[in-house]
C-alpha cells in the first residue's frame, strides 16, 4: 500500500495535479475570502457556469479552449457588473437567470457540435488527473498574477469591502476597483475549471474560507488559514480519491467540507470546556 | 474650472467666486428621486472653523445632501464646490461589518492612515478607546462604534468633517459628551464641520450655524435664532422649544464606557 502510494505520488499527472490544486488554493484562499465577506458566491457560480459556454464556443470555433473559456468568464464578469449598476431584476434573480442559461445554453451548443467527441463529466467535475503541460502553465500564470494583483491592492480592496463610501472619501476608485477584483475572480475560475469542474468550483472558493473564519481574528488570518484548508484539502482529496477510488474534484471537495465541520464545531467545543 | 479625477464626480476645485477660507461650497442643488423632488435650490457654504449642523425630519433630505456634498451623489442641478485638494473626513450614518469578515479596532483603522502610528495613538486616546483596539468591530457597542468611525475619519488630519447623524444609537448623556467632543476637536484641529442631527437642542452649545431642512432649507442661521424660527417650530411643534429646556448646561459628572459614573475633575 505504502509503495503504491509513494509510485502515485511520484507520477507526472499526479505531481502536476498537485502543483495545479495547490497553486490555486494558495490564492484561492485570499480571493475566497473577499468572496465570502462580499456575498458573491452566487456570482462565482454563475461565472463558474458561463465558462462552460467557453468551452463550447471555443470547440464550434475551433479556437484554444482555454482562452475562450477566459474570454467567456471576463465578458460575463463585465456584463454582470454593469448589470448590476442599474438593476433591472434583483441580482439574485439576475444571477438565477445568467447561471442556468448559460450552462443550458453551454451544454446545447456542446452536443450541437457533434464532430468533436467531448468528456462533459470532466467539464462538469473536473478532471484534475488529465492536467498536462499547457494546463499547469496556464494555472500557474493565472495563481502568479492573481496573487501578486491581490498583494498590490490588499488594503484597498479590504476597505470598499468594508464600506465604500468611507473608501471613496480616502480617495479610493471604487468601481474601478470592483472590477479589477471581478475579473480577478473571473481568471481563477476560468483556469480552475479542469480541477474540480463547472458545477464544484466555486466550492473550492468558499468553503476553505469559511473554514477559516473561525480560527482569525484579522482578514489576513482569515485569508492565509484558508490557503492552507485548500492545500491540504487538495492533498487529502487526491489521497482518498487514490484510496477509495473516486472521482478527484468531489474528493477534494469533500475533504474541505469534512475540514470546515471540524473547524466550525471545535471551537465550540473548546468553549464550552473552559 | 477643472473637474476632479474621480469619473463619477464633477465637484468643482477652483472658483473665483471663494475666497481661500470657504472649505465647501453648494450652489442652488436640485435633486428628484423617481419624480420626488428631494432637494429644492440648497445652498450652503461652510468656512474654515465653522460647525454647520443641519437638523430636519427623517426623509427632509439631510443625507441626501450631504452625499452631495461629498460628490458621491451627482445633482440634478446646481454645483459643489470643494478647496483644491481639500481632504474631508466622513463618518457615515451606519457601518455594518459583515459577520464573517473578521477585522479588529486597530485593523479597521490602519485602513485609513497605515504609516502613522503615532497619530492613531493619540485619536484613540483622545476619543478615550484605546482599551478597544484588539476589539473585533462586530463586539463594541453602538456609542463605541460612533467613536470608532469618528477616529477613522480623523486619521485623514481633515480639513472638512462631515458627519452623518454622530450620535445615533449613543445613550442621551453620551450624545452631549460626542457633541462637546466635535467641537473640541474643530477647535484643536482648525477643522471645518459638517453634521447632521436631529435634536437643536443637544447641538446648540456646539454649532455656529443651523440649516433646518425638509426638502428646501426652511431657515437657517443661529441656533437660538432658528429655535425661535415660525418655520422651526412649524417643522417640529411649538413643543419643540416649549417643553425641552435649552441645552446648554454642563454634566456634573461623566459616564464611563460601561455606563459606570466617573469622578467629575473640575478645575
Amino acid at each position: 500500500m505504502i509503495d503504491s502510494m509513494t509510485l502515485f505520488f511520484t507520477t507526472d499527472f499526479v505531481l502536476y495535479a498537485l502543483a495545479a490544486g495547490i497553486s490555486l488554493s494558495l490564492v484561492a484562499g485570499p480571493l475566497g475570502s473577499f468572496i465570502v465577506w462580499r456575498r458573491m458566491s452566487y456570482f462565482g457560480d454563475t461565472l463558474a457556469h458561463s465558462a462552460l459556454l467557453g468551452i463550447a464556443l471555443g470547440l464550434i470555433t475551433d479556437s484554444n479552449p482555454q482562452l475562450s473559456i477566459i474570454i467567456c468568464c471576463l465578458l460575463f464578469a463585465f456584463i454582470l457588473t454593469l448589470l448590476d449598476r442599474r438593476p433591472l431584476l434583483s441580482t439574485d434573480a439576475l444571477l438565477g437567470i445568467l447561471a442556468h442559461s448559460s450552462l443550458a445554453l453551454g451544454i446545447v451548443v456542446l452536443a450541437l457540435a457533434d464532430s468533436v467527441r467531448v468528456d462533459l463529466e470532466a467539464y462538469l467535475f473536473g478532471a484534475l488527473l488529465t492536467i498536462g503541460n499547457a494546463d499547469l502553465i496556464w494555472i500557474l500564470l493565472v495563481s502568479t498574477v492573481v496573487a501578486i494583483v491581490l498583494y498590490l491592492f490588499w488594503n484597498d480592496f479590504l476597505s470598499i469591502t468594508i464600506h465604500a463610501e468611507i473608501a471613496e472619501i480616502e480617495g479610493a476608485n471604487v468601481k474601478r476597483l470592483n472590477l479589477i477584483l471581478v475579473f480577478l475572480i473571473a481568471f481563477t475560475i476560468a483556469v480552475s475549471m479542469k480541477i474540480v469542474g463547472v458545477l464544484l468550483i466555486t466550492s473550492l472558493l468558499i468553503i476553505p474560507p469559511a473554514a477559516a473564519r473561525s480560527l482569525a481574528s484579522t482578514p489576513e488570518q482569515m485569508a492565509v488559514k484558508a490557503s492552507l484548508v485548500g492545500s491540504i484539502s487538495v492533498v487529502l482529496g487526491l489521497i482518498s480519491a487514490f484510496y477509495f477510488d473516486v472521482p478527484v474534484g468531489p474528493s477534494i471537495v469533500v475533504v474541505a467540507t469534512l475540514i470546515f465541520l471540524l473547524f466550525y464545531f471545535y471551537p465550540s467545543v473548546l468553549k464550552s470546556k473552559s | 474650472m477643472e473637474s476632479s479625477d474621480n469619473d463619477s464626480n464633477s465637484v468643482l476645485e477652483s472658483s473665483g467666486e471663494f475666497s481661500s477660507g470657504v472649505l465647501l461650497a453648494a450652489r442652488s442643488i436640485n435633486k428628484e428621486f423617481a419624480d420626488k423632488k428631494i432637494l429644492e435650490n440648497i445652498s450652503l457654504t461652510i468656512e474654515e472653523g465653522q460647525i454647520v449642523t443641519l437638523i430636519g425630519p427623517n426623509g427632509a433630505g439631510k443625507t441626501t445632501l450631504v452625499r452631495i456634498a461629498l460628490g458621491l451623489l451627482q445633482p440634478d442641478s446646481g454645483a459643489i464646490y470643494h478647496r483644491p485638494a481639500l481632504r474631508i473626513g466622513y463618518m457615515p450614518q451606519k457601518v455594518q461589518v459583515e459577520p464573517t469578515l473578521p477585522l479588529t479596532v486597530s485593523r479597521f483603522l490602519q485602513l485609513a492612515n497605515r504609516h502613522d502610528r503615532e497619530l492613531l495613538d493619540t485619536t484613540l486616546g483622545d476619543l478615550k478607546i484605546s482599551h478597544l483596539q484588539d476589539h473585533q468591530l462586530t463586539s463594541i457597542s453602538g456609542g463605541e462604534m460612533q467613536r470608532v468611525l469618528l477616529a477613522r475619519a480623523l486619521l485623514r488630519k481633515p480639513e472638512l468633517l462631515i458627519l452623518d447623524e454622530p450620535a445615533q444609537g449613543v445613550d442621551l448623556g453620551g450624545q452631549a459628551e460626542l457633541y462637546r467632543l466635535i467641537s473640541e476637536i474643530s477647535v484643536s484641529q482648525g477643522c471645518g464641520v459638517l453634521m447632521i442631527s436631529h435634536d437643536l437642542h443637544l447641538v446648540m452649545s456646539s454649532t455656529d450655524e443651523v440649516i433646518c431642512l425638509n426638502h428646501h432649507v426652511c431657515c437657517h442661521g443661529k441656533p437660538e435664532h432658528v429655535s425661535n424660527d415660525p418655520a422651526y417650530l412649524n417643522l417640529f411643534g411649538a413643543s419643540a422649544s416649549g417643553d425641552l429646556a435649552v441645552y446648554t448646561h454642563h454634566h456634573d459628572h461623566e459616564h464611563g464606557i460601561g455606563g459606570g459614573v466617573k469622578e467629575h475633575h473640575h478645575d
